[in-house]
């Protein structure tokens, strides 16, 4: 246990000092919070009392149910913005781990610290939560100032309520840390074949994509967020965490890392 | 902590589809407890390798490789607590200060005292009043005093140093080279890989020449004798031809080679042979100005192996 918080309090210690990743962990959930509630102030304040909302893909006016078109409006920007807080336990912990295991390729400090009596799969799980605890506390940190946000904005009881549904919480607090492993064990996969910090961020970005093919679904009404799918997600989400873990302390071990990591 | 290995050996892509690349093949060594012990070899004969399989970095393909009592490969985690490490790149963290890199490494190494450890290398190596800059304002000599720091936290019995005095400039390389016969004299055992055999013969008690197999292992003092033999040199006002007819009517004397006022001789027992000659010599009218005996340095006997290795 010493091991993996000294693993971690050395991370820490290190990557905060780096710009870039203070800008990835301050300001980019600063500002994905932000645009929400801005947003949704100007909508709030232009959408009256019972106007009809044009913009809302039929699907989602459908399963708003008896609810009047301004909080089904509320309720359909809200689930867009859900998206952003699971792009942050996407991008922080890619922005982490690519400068933590690519720096230590390009100062040769891996040599000396293997030759520790640290075990790889410590020093593989100290990295991984040294990117994955300041992502999911950002997100919930920024979630949270979300919330309080909202009836600061005029946003409504009913979408207030839908913020803190079963889809959300789900979103939240179990897909997100999920998505956050992932990106993880991708960064450490593609960090092993890398040795720029920003290609490998680049590179490990990919998997921003599948994230924008449901944001741009949702926005054209293809699917609806709900339970249901986010009990999918989490299924899938944990498959792919097992693969990636497999494969990223595959690549993570002593002599592949001594004789291949170039 | 005595250190053995029994046919050891490292081939680089054994189960891959590229061709395999034997790095250290057969390498059978025995190193005393308490010795200084050099690992010489062009780049490329496998220095790096051998030390990175001893402290457990990577797997021998066959073959063993004992550290004291524990086995290579079975008692890893034991091996790395027991010796240290200076790699061929110090590889500090250059954000952090000098005193955060030696408590995370002191934390690692499982070390009690983490302060007190930490303050007594940062001291003793001259960086105590620089503990709290990053390592990156550092200069090379003084990240590689940091890196022989870090190495000796945990106060290891046995000591790997690669290249500690490369790219140094002569005042910190021999403050490096003061401080290992200091850990010496201490009784560690450390196995000393280097280029600069001028050190190698001021540090260690034996060297090994290797080429990704051993060629030769044993005191400088012995590969010299073994690959030159001791030869006397005696600086004469004149070298007249007598005197060189009248050293080779001794049974006992190998050579003699005459270069402007000297005498070279080859002698089994200079020592004893030596005051016979002298008289004689006078006796025979030289007029000896003094003598000494001719010393081939180890880069002399380490160029001598390798080319002969190439001639092989």
């Amino acid at each position: 246990m010493q091991h993996l918080i000294t693993i971690i309090d050395k991370e820490w210690s290190e990557v905060f000092k780096n710009k870039i990743v203070f800008f990835t962990l301050v300001v980019l959930p600063l500002l994905l919070t932000a645009l929400p509630l801005i947003s949704l102030h100007f909508i709030s304040g232009s959408v009256a009392e019972g106007a009809d909302a044009a913009d809302v893909p039929e699907a989602f006016l459908l399963a708003c149910g008896s609810l009047p078109a301004r909080d089904c409006l509320q309720i359909y920007l809200i689930d867009q913005f859900m998206l952003l807080y699971m792009m942050m336990p996407l991008i922080i912990p890619i922005t982490i781990a690519a400068y933590s295991i690519v720096g230590e390729k390009t100062t040769r400090s891996l040599e000396p610290l293997l030759a520790t009596p640290i075990t790889t799969e410590t020093l593989l799980a100290g990295k991984a939560l040294a990117a994955v605890i300041p992502a999911i506390g950002v997100t919930w940190l920024f979630f949270g100032i979300f919330l309080l946000g909202l009836p600061l904005v005029g946003t409504g009881e009913a979408a207030r309520a839908h913020a803190l549904g079963t889809t959300w919480l789900l979103g939240i607090f179990v897909v997100g840390p999920l998505i956050a492993v992932a990106a993880v064990n991708f960064a450490v996969i593609v960090s092993s074949r890398v040795n720029d910090p920003r290609v490998a961020e680049q590179l490990s970005a990919v998997l921003i994509v599948p994230l924008l093919a449901l944001f741009f679904a949702q926005i054209i009404g293809i699917i609806i967020l709900n339970p249901t799918l986010m009990l999918g997600m989490i299924a899938i989400l944990i498959l792919v965490d097992i693969a990636l873990i497999y494969l990223g302390a595959r690549l993570f071990q002593r002599e592949t890392i001594l004789t291949r990591w170039r | 902590m005595k250190i053995t290995t029994e046919n050891l050996t490292k081939v680089f892509n054994a189960h891959r589809k590229q061709p395999p690349i034997v790095a250290v093949e057969n390498l059978t060594l025995e190193i005393n407890e308490g010795e200084v012990f050099g690992l010489l070899g062009p780049n490329g004969a496998g220095k790096t390798t051998t030390v990175r399989m001893l402290t457990t970095l990577i797997a021998p393909t066959s073959g063993e490789a004992y550290i004291g009592p524990w086995k290579v490969g079975r008692d890893d985690r034991h091996i790395r607590q027991a010796v240290g490490l200076l790699t061929e790149a110090p590889g500090m963290y250059e954000a952090l200060s000098a005193e955060k890199n030696l408590t995370i490494y002191a934390r690692l190494y499982n070390v009690h005292d983490v302060k007190g450890q930490v303050e007594k290398y940062l001291r003793m190596l001259g960086l105590w009043e620089r503990r709290f800059d990053p390592v990156g304002s550092f200069s090379k000599g003084m990240r590689q005093k940091l890196a022989i720091a870090r190495a000796l936290l945990h106060e290891p019995r046995v000591l790997f140093l690669d290249e500690p005095t490369s790219g140094l400039d002569p005042e910190a390389a021999k403050l490096v080279r003061d401080f290992i016969e200091e850990l010496e004299s201490e009784g560690r055992t450390i196995i000393l890989c280097t280029h600069n055999l001028d050190e190698a013969e001021r540090l260690c008690q034996r060297v090994a020449i290797f080429k990704t197999r051993l060629i030769a292992v044993d005191t400088p003092e012995n590969l010299r004798k073994r690959l030159f033999g001791r030869k006397v040199v005696f600086h004469l006002r004149h070298v007249q031809p007598q005197f060189v007819d009248l050293l080779r009517t001794f049974p006992f004397v190998e050579e003699v080679s005459a270069f402007e006022n000297r005498l070279v001789v080859g002698l089994s027992d200079p020592e004893g042979q030596n005051p016979l000659l002298v008289r004689r010599l006078v006796e025979a009218g030289a007029e000896i100005q003094f003598v000494g005996e001719l010393r081939h340095t180890l880069e002399d006997v380490y160029l001598r192996t390798i080319q002969g290795q190439h001639g092989a």
